[in-house]
């Protein structure tokens, strides 16, 4: 599976769409899926949580590990993804469509400035070997 | 470092394993999905590489009487020809050097099965010891032996598909006993909590019979579910339910320990001299989240810690195995530190799952 090209990427393996109201949906790309293995618990921030860009605030559990998610830019979370409570395994199924929480970027600019899709597959590739 | 590859290697990759580097062995963690993995395990059967395991035969005379003395549990249990025994093997000091399986074949011939990260220490071990109480007794291990297990409830009718033969030699066994076939070795032991055989076979004979097994419809098993199959049985793994600073008293192994003979062992007189202050006792979680390795546990009568802790795929919770004082008592709540957290986890009877079925 390709990473789509119309996200942003992050170096720790988030996934970073801009929805039409000008927040943005995060999750985990399918390396970070594939690394971890089956997913059996995801712990979300909590809504109205202030979040600075690297800082650790979510978590997603393998059988075979945990991994800390962190936010990709400065913001506000405004949504969590509950339904991944119940079925944590969609991350698995579909990571581009698993979305895990929602933020209110403070600066725009700041999403513009992640890695697309490109420069993020080179990221992959150099861990490769 | 150069990973060490088993005979399988070339057919993990074709079968699509992804490959991780396991105590300096190029080995599947999975297949696909570790969970399916171990579903199939439960309630059909699967196969799994363990050639990194090392076999260690003890030929000659003195075999019982040294390892009546080199083994915490008592090989005079081993009255009949391919009978199998559950052993650690202590340090002076009573900490366990290793955990293993000796088979009894026959007077002169002992077979021991040990683990990978540890056999090139244990054989050391066993030659010094012998040299001062069994010196006519020849110590020889077998890298050269691959090793396949096939298990869960169908796995003993396909290892009879696979292997013409088998069958007749093999279908009287009963648990935890062997059979020799040839340079095959077929025994009804394990690591899941199934049934099932663990081959011995030499290693240039080993890719055509994993080939014959998968033909067969028999899956390959990685060893992340080999992990999550050997918790739920309430099996130990060494190195983190017990290692050399840790006897097996405290590792929940007193029921492998023959402290009642008047027999004398290596680390009888430790143990018997310090009583123990810890136990291992299964944790199920209440809260959301996952236990892991080395997480604190918070009791009333102290800390513990967890060993080895997991997602178990049949009982669908969390489940550890901890070490906690002993006066922590089956159906306890104890509070677990995960990250940030102190989530709640009940005190349970191990093991969890055997057999295709939950036992919590």
């Amino acid at each position: 599976m390709s990473n789509p090209a119309n996200l942003k990427y992050t170096a720790s393996h988030e996934w970073v769409k801009t929805e039409t109201d000008g927040n943005i949906s995060v999750g985990i790309t399918q390396h970070a899926q594939e690394l971890l293995g089956d997913m059996v618990f995801v712990e979300t921030p909590a809504v109205g949580r202030k979040l600075k860009a690297k800082e650790e605030c979510a978590v997603v559990e393998s059988v075979k590990a945990a991994a800390d998610i962190y936010a990709p830019v400065n913001g506000v979370v405004t949504a969590v993804n509950s339904k991944l409570d119940s079925t944590p395994e969609d991350i698995n199924a579909d990571p581009y469509r698993s979305w895990m929480f929602r933020m209110k970027p403070d600066n725009p600019a700041d999403v513009a400035a992640l890695m697309d899709a490109k420069a993020y597959q080179a990221v992959v590739d150099s861990e490769a070997h | 470092m150069t990973l060490k590859q088993t005979p399988l290697n070339a057919a993990h990759r074709a079968m699509g394993a992804k490959m991780v580097d396991f105590g300096g062995w190029d080995m599947p963690v999975n297949y696909g999905s570790q969970i399916d993995e171990h579903h199939q395990v439960r309630n059909d059967c699967g196969m799994f590489d363990v050639s990194h395991m090392r076999v260690v035969d003890m030929k000659g005379t003195g075999g019982r009487d040294f390892l009546r003395y080199l083994l915490a549990n008592n090989v005079d249990k081993l009255t009949s020809p391919g009978k199998a025994l559950y052993s650690c093997m202590l340090l002076d000091n009573g900490g366990v050097i290793d955990d293993l399986i000796v088979y009894f074949m026959k007077e002169d011939w002992f077979r021991i099965v040990v683990n990978a990260g540890t056999a090139d220490k244990d054989i050391a071990w066993m030659k010094q010891q012998a040299a001062q109480h069994a010196p006519k007794l020849v110590i020889n291990d077998h890298p050269e032996l691959a090793m396949i297990a096939v298990q869960g409830p169908n796995a003993r009718a396909k290892v009879w598909e696979a292997l013409p033969g088998s069958r007749e030699l093999t279908e009287n066994l009963i648990p935890f006993s062997a059979a020799e076939m040839g340079t095959m070795f077929i025994a009804r032991t394990g690591y899941t909590g199934e049934d099932g055989f663990e081959v011995m076979i030499p290693a240039n004979a080993a890719p055509y019979f994993w080939a014959t097994l998968a033909e067969k419809g028999v899956k390959p098993i990685g060893l992340g579910a080999r992990d999550t199959l050997r918790l739920e049985a309430g099996m130990n793994l060494y190195g983190q339910d017990m290692d050399e600073t840790i006897n097996p008293l405290e590792a929940g192994l007193a029921w492998t320990v023959d402290l009642k003979s008047q027999r004398d062992f290596i680390g009888k007189s430790a143990l018997l001299a310090n009583p123990p202050t810890r136990k291992l006792v299964g944790l199920v979680l209440l809260d959301r989240g996952v236990l892991r390795g080395h997480q604190k546990v918070h009791t009333d009568h102290g800390e513990g810690e967890i060993t080895s802790g997991s997602f178990s795929p049949t009982l669908e919770k969390s489940i550890a195995l901890a070490r906690v004082p002993i006066g922590v008592q089956i159906s306890d709540t104890v509070q677990v530190s995960i990250r940030d957290k102190m989530l709640s986890a009940k005190v349970v009877k191990y093991p969890f799952a055997r057999n295709g079925k939950g036992l919590i």
